[in-house]
């Protein structure tokens, strides 16, 4: 083991285009906040506030789905994702960061009293609208905040507790009884975590940050939907990191086996994805009742009908005929390209979820879009190596290393 | 009917069994299969066995499923008895979205068993023939296919060489061989 290279050096271009990024979207980030977010024009306001909801909500998502990641692998008792932990545990890192974002956005939005975006936040229009008032107890102000705050100061939380865990098994090796209490601890903090993943993402926060800003509608699919959409593009971004480390001559332990799962879970949740969409569409279509068609409206028929069916192309078409064969999950450079095109998809999609409700007359995708989405990749691309950088690459003496260096499927 | 000569080796160990494979491949020899009593990681690659078929057949046979599901169901509902259902469109793509699937699944999931039933030259009232009965039990049997250059003895002493524990020469049916089983030998089986 001795000839492994377990510390990360940060290449030279890798920081050259991560601070590009952040100066180029930092720059359309500004620019966007004092032209549009800060105008009185409300349809600016809403067009620039909602564009960096929709970014940073999507963003602080995908990281935490790299711990959810780790997290229910260590509860199956699972080896085969050792070799390379350490990179899901690094994206995992960004959810502190992104997730103030985050909280500083939405608070913007429902302290400032943002009721073009959370129609709910108009206490006047509540109190004359029966179904908001029977919502009330839920979407109010008070509990928004409460909830919010909670939920992403616990999954960092729980998030640190997992990652300094997997930092005792860098110390010394353990025999079998220090080893099997290793493991049970590993799996309480990641207890912790999952119990509290269960009640926010996979339920309650898209409610509250995006399912709210169609105050009248609902649907039983949609936290199912945005925990699938955020999880693929997880899965990828882990992907795209691994073959990022594995081109620079790192994660010597980590070869097309591993590869092959990760690509499993890229194309398994992208069927997943598609079954929730199905699922959340068809029953709508098929009821036919004014109240819930109305959200697919000016999806299906009106300005999103492209990027709608753009969605469906990316995001289930693609990685089922494309990752379908054996050999293409284990290709670097067709898993490397497909993750690109899933994580690109599922921001589309995260697009077409807010502003397809908050700009229904037309669809403005531009300049600012791309900017604020390139700031988040420089950041997010910036904060990983540097995470990576920050500790051992292998937790050299994690009970189930092994296991995973001789994975094979 | 083709009748073959095999030199058959039984090993107890998985451990011996690898080197043992090895060695046999390295001597030129071709080894038609080993039968094992639990599947065996990384059997198949060092067998050099070839990457299987039967996935592309799965796609075949799926949209097979597919192109039939939504033939029929567009034929019968848009030509051959249009119907109004809370009216929808007669040609009403998203409600069949899920018999469409159901086909596809029906399809390529009969369809791999069969071809692989096919493959395994399996079916009702063919017979198999046995190399060895502990094959299903605790023994690993190798099996080798002797052509006319085969000297079989040299070869059982590569084996035995090998740590082959049992070593024998047998002559057996190769291609689909319709037969029933007599009723000593299955009772040896069970006897064992």
């Amino acid at each position: 083991m001795a000839s492994i290279k377990d510390q990360f050096e940060i290449p030279g271009t890798l920081k050259t285009w991560s601070y590009a990024l952040i100066g180029i979207g930092g720059v359309a980030l500004l620019y966007g906040m004092f032209t549009k977010g800060f105008s009185a024009d409300e349809h600016e306001q809403v067009h620039f506030w909602g564009t960096l909801m929709y970014n940073t909500i999507f963003w602080t998502l995908v990281c935490n789905a790299a711990m959810f990641f780790l997290c229910f692998s260590t509860m199956a008792m699972a080896a085969w994702m050792q070799s390379f932990r350490r990179i899901a545990e690094a994206i995992s890192t960004l959810v502190p960061v992104f997730g103030f974002i985050t909280f500083a956005v939405l608070m913007y939005v429902v302290i400032g009293h943002k009721h073009h975006i959370y129609h709910w936040l108009d206490a006047e229009a509540v109190a004359k609208d029966p179904i908001l008032k029977g919502k009330a107890g839920f979407l109010n102000p008070t509990f928004f905040i409460i909830w919010t705050t909670l939920a992403i100061t616990l999954w960092s939380y729980f998030g640190y507790r997992m990652r300094q865990i997997s930092r005792e098994a860098d110390v010394a090796p353990m025999d079998a009884a220090t080893a099997h209490k290793f493991n049970i601890r590993s799996m309480w903090r990641a207890g912790f975590f999952l119990v509290w993943f269960g009640l926010t993402v996979a339920s309650t926060i898209p409610w509250l940050w995006l399912m709210s800003i169609d105050a009248h509608w609902y649907s039983t699919m949609y936290s199912w939907y945005t925990f699938a959409s955020t999880f693929v593009a997880g899965m990828a971004l882990i992907a795209l990191w691994i073959i990022y480390m594995k081109n620079k001559g790192y994660m010597e332990l980590t070869n097309s086996e591993h590869l092959h799962d990760v690509a499993k879970f890229m194309f398994a949740f992208s069927i997943f994805w598609t079954y929730l969409w199905f699922s959340q569409y068809m029953l709508i279509w098929y009821a036919n009742i004014p109240e819930e068609t109305i959200y697919f409206k000016h999806r299906v028929q009106g300005p999103y009908k492209p990027i709608f069916f753009l969605n469906l192309i990316i995001n289930f078409l693609a990685p089922l005929l494309i990752l379908m064969k054996r050999s293409a999950k284990r290709n670097f450079t067709l898993v490397a390209f497909m993750a690109v095109l899933i994580l690109f998809g599922h921001w589309i999609d995260f697009y077409q979820m807010v502003m397809g409700s908050l700009m229904k007359e037309h669809v403005e995708l531009g300049w600012l879009d791309f900017g604020i989405l390139g700031f988040f990749v420089g950041l997010m691309i910036l904060l990983v190596a540097r995470s990576l950088a920050s500790k051992p690459l292998i937790a050299k003496h994690h009970p189930f290393l092994k296991e995973s260096i001789i994975h094979q499927v | 009917m083709a009748q073959k000569k095999f030199v058959v080796g039984c090993f107890d160990e998985e451990a011996v069994l690898f080197p043992a494979v090895k060695q046999v491949r390295a001597a030129g020899y071709k080894i038609k299969d080993v039968y094992t009593p639990f599947p065996v990681h990384g059997l198949d690659h060092a067998l050099g066995m070839r990457e299987t078929s039967i996935h592309t057949a799965g796609f075949i046979y799926g949209i097979t499923g597919t192109t039939t599901a939504i033939s029929a169901i567009s034929w019968i509902f848009t030509k051959d008895w249009p119907l109004n259902i809370g009216g929808k469109p007669h040609f009403a793509l998203p409600a069949w979205i899920p018999i469409i699937f159901e086909l596809t699944v029906l399809f390529a999931a009969v369809g791999m068993v069969l071809t692989f039933l096919y493959l395994c030259q399996l079916a009702p009232g063919v017979k198999k023939h046995h190399f060895h009965k502990r094959a299903t039990d605790d023994l690993f049997v190798m099996v080798i296919e002797c052509t006319e250059k085969t000297n079989a003895d040299d070869l059982k002493a590569l084996l035995s060489a090998n740590g082959a524990v049992e070593t024998d020469v047998q002559v057996a049916e190769e291609e689909w061989w319709f037969g029933t089983y007599d009723k000593e030998e299955l009772a040896g089986q069970v006897s064992m």
